[in-house]
């Protein structure tokens, strides 16, 4: 109960006194996630879309695998991606790895398979009801998916917020791809897990609850940007 | 306007799960005005709407109108019987079908607060058109089909559980684009809607057109015995 009372106590002083190495690394966890959340999105949105309007033969086989690979294990993303950027694996030339671009490759594969699955949930739904009526105005396959993430935008925040989530929380493939690196790699996560391993419990747990703060205030501040739950908004 | 009619339906056959829902069906529409499907419940109205519409599989049969077929598709239009709302306002539902035909936005939009006015629903462009009421809906969806000045207008049961109100409206709307040289093609269950819009009926009984004919003398006096009883009100099957 002690440690948990120090977590408070050591969250508060972090934060009111902005300490700079705090910062530093919150900064750094944002950027690196929202950036992996952005690309994720701009491939996993579209991909949902496609699955829902599009029949082919690969469609079910495909819909199962992103599925499955929503429990994809990080540290196995996090190994492959490490073997992929290592010096001497095919990418190595890049010189990515313990970089914060390897991080957010790593990310990337974790959260697409997450956001792409939960949008094609709520597509497949609307495409249900636009159906009749997109094939009877005789649009053209781009038009349907436009009109579909369009359309269904707030749900579809709700598969990118889900994939932020996962992201902004994962330790094991950033550590093993970024490496932890003090002023280069570091991040909320791994920095907690060193302060942990460190025996340091006031000073992780008040890394976590500033890592929690900030993981709300991004969705409040999403939420309200998009001005959902609001009047009537559907 | 596409020169597209008349269109030629021969031997149009839809199945699906091992049951036929019509055909073999032979039809002709050609000329003006409003012709009518009736039938009773499950002879296949909305499925032979469909598949003249081109929205439909056919298992067997040819649906072929006087101009190329992707012209066609661009100058017909298809109200479903329960409308199919977009999650936007209603003006952005209006402009939908001009948008995707690749008209630009300001002139499609324009035309859309024109026919917003037009059914009665200027006050309302702003609004979600999923919190209408069943009528206004219905209104929408009429005139959204009809913005894009199709040759051809299909509707399936444009005033099932509509009022009488409700009900006025969309046949002005209907009788309008009729006189404005559009061909319309709409199927009811409502025999005096019937009897007011149609030019000639098409009286569908399981799956085949059982009788066609002008609309005077087939409401006056209609050929086939089961024609006669449906009209009278019984129940044929």
């Amino acid at each position: 109960m002690t440690d948990l009372w120090g977590g408070l106590y050591a969250a508060a002083r972090l934060l009111i006194t902005l300490d700079p190495d705090l910062i530093e690394i919150a900064l750094r966890s944002l950027r690196v996630t929202l950036s992996a959340l952005a690309i994720a999105c701009v491939i996993a949105l579209p991909l949902a879309a496609l699955l829902a309007v599009r029949r082919f033969r690969l469609r079910r086989a495909t819909i199962a695998i992103l599925n499955a690979l929503m429990g994809l294990p990080p540290v196995v993303v996090g190994l492959v991606v490490y073997v992929l950027l290592s010096r001497a694996g095919p990418l190595g030339v890049l010189g990515l790895l313990f970089t914060p671009t390897a991080m957010i490759i790593a990310q990337v594969i974790i959260i697409v398979p997450l956001v792409a699955s939960i949008a094609h949930q709520s597509l497949r739904e609307l495409w249900a009801e636009y159906h009749d009526l997109l094939i009877s105005l005789d649009t053209t396959q781009r038009q349907r998916i436009a009109t579909l993430l369009w359309d269904g935008r707030r749900s579809l925040l709700t598969a990118a917020l889900a994939g932020f989530g996962r992201a902004i929380g994962e330790v094991g493939a950033i550590m093993v791809v970024g490496g932890n690196i003090d002023h280069a790699t570091r991040v909320m996560t791994t920095a907690i897990a060193l302060e942990t391993g460190k025996g340091n419990f006031a000073l992780a747990l008040g890394l976590g609850f500033v890592l929690i703060a900030l993981a709300i205030a991004v969705n409040l501040a999403i939420h309200w940007l998009s001005r959902t739950e609001r009047g009537q908004q559907w | 306007m596409v020169e597209m009619l008349p269109l030629v339906a021969t031997g149009v056959t839809v199945t699906r799960r091992g049951k036929r829902l019509i055909g073999p069906v032979d039809l002709n529409i050609e000329g003006d005005g409003v012709t009518v499907v009736i039938g009773p419940n499950g002879a296949g109205k909305t499925t032979l709407l469909q598949a003249l519409h081109g929205i439909t599989r056919l298992n067997a049969g040819t649906v072929r109108w006087a101009c190329p077929a992707t012209q066609a598709r661009r100058a017909q239009a298809f109200v479903f019987q329960t409308p199919v709302m977009l999650r936007r306002s209603v003006l952005e539902n209006l402009i939908y079908p001009l948008r995707a035909g690749g008209m630009a936005r300001k002139a499609a939009l324009a035309l859309g607060r024109e026919w917003c006015g037009r059914i009665g629903l200027g006050a309302a462009e702003g609004r979600p058109a999923t919190v209408l009421s069943r009528g206004e809906k219905q209104k929408l969806a009429i005139a959204r089909a009809l913005i894009i000045e199709p040759a051809v207008l299909f509707l399936d049961e444009p005033s099932a559980s509509l009022d009488g109100g409700a009900t006025r409206e969309v046949e002005t709307l209907i009788e309008t684009a009729a006189k404005g040289g559009t061909r319309v093609i709409l199927s009811t269950h409502d025999m005096g809607q019937a009897r007011r819009l149609a030019r000639d009926a098409v009286f569908l009984l399981r799956g085949r057109v059982h009788e066609r004919g002008p609309a005077p003398e087939f409401f006056h006096s209609p050929g086939t015995a089961q024609a006669r009883a449906f009209l009278a009100g019984d129940i044929v099957e």
